[in-house]
């Protein structure tokens, strides 16, 4: 069953330096505050795993958390780049970051793979990429029945899975709704999870086809309000578009990064 | 009459006239979206525009700035999870048009989104495949709209993300249960198209006062024009009003975000 605990309990329980760890939200529900609890508790070591890197990932870099990451587009959407992933990339500041590139599809598949409990994910994949001869986690098998030539990569099976939520109820039950991405699979292929949510409710109000998570396959929830800002939370509050534009001058250099961090994480405590 | 427009609209205009009404189209953000959404706004109302946050079947009414802005979700006619929008729609064989852009692309018209240089010490990290990789492969055919400049158009881009025909015009060769690949690039001086025997990318039709000297200064390798070398038909009034609005109201739209409306 889910346990409530504070954000900051929640993230001292279960991660840990060195720690494998997927967070999820395709653009939307993006798991901002649990990340800056991570950046303020100072962890080292971290593979990351996530499709889309997002500001998130590019401030945890920043902050040095991470060691590895893997990923399938990283980008600052509908702005361009993400510059503290590329100074770590590029540079190797604050250091060197190991990367491993995927395409979403062989992405969405891996975790599916790993929700599912299996090894590796197979897909029609890959076919002329480069991306192959630079990822050796992606490879080639033939379909025992058809011969077929297809793409494996190794499922995605976290130390720990984190996504936000909209709601969960008294229960620990969670409600996910509008675009859902992948935020099911990582809970389920991880080995502990972290749910964040906007709100504790007394009834789901969930349909039949919900994308419900639960509340045991979830290890804890921890109420965020506005946990997903600068993305969004369908229903509650839009994504802060001039956030991520003003988000290029800010990672752009090293300093102006620092001193964001100092003030907006180091000195903004965080759900207690 | 000839009507004033820029080459942008002009581009625009043309790559969506290319998406026939009826289409299953994946598509992709920036360029791709916004032709691929004046379609359906003018002469393709039931094209059936699909993204790969999940948003099956979506009408924004603005240009998402973000592949999983919540205009998508809110005006699609179901929302699915990203695997099964990968796995079953896209790699299940339910797309017939994958619209792409790109940063490179090369006389076969493979596609560059990685990086400029070596990968493991770039000159510039660009963000990556996200999903053309796979929609390149697995869309029944592929259109490709992007400006056209000689640092786009390069004899050979410096990392293959997504396949046009591979190095060689070969890669799809012989490969089962694969899309067509790209049947048409349109940028902003002309449309081009691969040759059906060697794949090698061929001029077939210049914009209204474009000339067959421009397209080559801006591309980086000695470039083929067809025989019969067409000149593509001029933006319509219609065309460009619908376009002019929806770029005006999608401005409005991001702007209000900026002020902290509610989206």
């Amino acid at each position: 069953m889910a346990e409530f605990l504070s954000l900051r309990d929640a993230v001292a329980r279960y991660v840990e330096d060195g720690a494998t760890l997927a967070m999820e939200g395709f653009t939307h529900l993006i798991p901002f505050a649990a990340g800056h609890e991570i950046i303020r508790q100072g962890r080292r070591e971290l593979t990351l795993i996530r499709m889309t890197p997002d500001l998130i990932f590019d401030q945890m870099i920043g902050a040095g958390c991470a060691r590895r990451l893997i990923f399938s587009w990283g980008g600052n959407p509908g702005v361009g780049s993400l510059h503290r992933l590329r100074d770590a990339v590029e540079q190797g500041y604050p250091q060197p970051l190991e990367i491993f590139e995927h395409s979403h599809a062989a992405m969405a598949c891996a975790f599916e793979a790993g929700a599912a409990g299996l090894p590796l994910a197979v897909l029609r994949g890959y076919v002329g990429s480069d991306l192959p001869k630079v990822n050796p986690q992606i490879k080639f098998i033939e379909c025992p029945f058809t011969g077929e030539r297809l793409a494996a990569v190794p499922a995605v099976r976290p130390d720990v899975g984190i996504v936000h939520a909209q709601k969960a109820d008294r229960a620990g039950n969670v409600l996910v709704e509008g675009i859902i991405g992948v935020q099911k699979e990582v809970v389920l292929a991880a080995r502990h999870s972290i749910v964040t949510v906007e709100e504790v409710v007394d009834e789901l109000q969930a349909g039949p086809n919900a994308c419900v998570i639960p509340s045991w396959a979830i290890d804890a929830i921890a109420v965020a309000e506005q946990g997903a800002y600068p993305s969004y939370a369908h229903g509650y509050y839009p994504r802060d578009n001039a956030f991520y534009k003003a988000w290029d001058a800010i990672a752009r250099d090293r300093e102006t990064f620092a001193a964001w961090l100092e003030e907006h994480v180091y000195h903004a405590g965080g759900a207690a | 009459m000839s009507l004033d427009y820029t080459a942008a609209e002009m581009m625009t205009v043309t790559a969506a006239r290319a998406l026939e009404n009826g289409t299953t189209c994946f598509v992709g953000i920036g360029l791709p979206s916004e032709a691929a959404n004046l379609a359906r706004l003018t002469h393709a109302p039931d094209v059936v525009l699909i993204y790969e946050s999940g948003t099956l079947q979506t009408k924004p009414n603005v240009l998402p700035l973000s592949i999983g802005d919540g205009e998508l979700c809110e005006t699609a006619l179901s929302t699915v999870s990203v695997p099964e929008m990968f796995r079953y729609w896209l790699q299940g064989g339910h797309v017939d048009v994958g619209f792409l852009g790109t940063a490179q692309i090369d006389r076969y018209c493979n596609l560059n989104t990685t990086l400029i240089g070596d990968y493991r010490e770039p000159k510039v990290r660009m963000p990556g495949g996200g999903g053309a990789p796979e929609i390149a492969t697995n869309a029944g055919e592929v259109f490709i709209t992007v400006k056209h400049s000689k640092r786009t158009f390069v004899e050979a881009v410096d990392f293959v993300t997504t396949v046009g025909f591979g190095r060689d015009g070969t890669a799809r060769d012989g490969v089962p249960h694969i899309g067509r690949g790209p049947t048409r690039v349109i940028t902003d001086l002309c449309v081009m198209k691969p040759d059906p025997e060697t794949k090698e990318l061929v001029v077939v039709s210049l914009h209204p006062g474009v000339t067959a000297e421009q397209v080559q200064e801006a591309t980086g390798w000695a470039i083929r024009f067809a025989e019969w070398l067409e000149t593509t038909p001029e933006p319509g009034a219609k065309e460009l009003e619908v376009l002019r609005e929806l770029k005006a109201r999608t401005a409005r739209h991001h702007a209000g975000n900026e002020t902290g409306e509610n989206a």
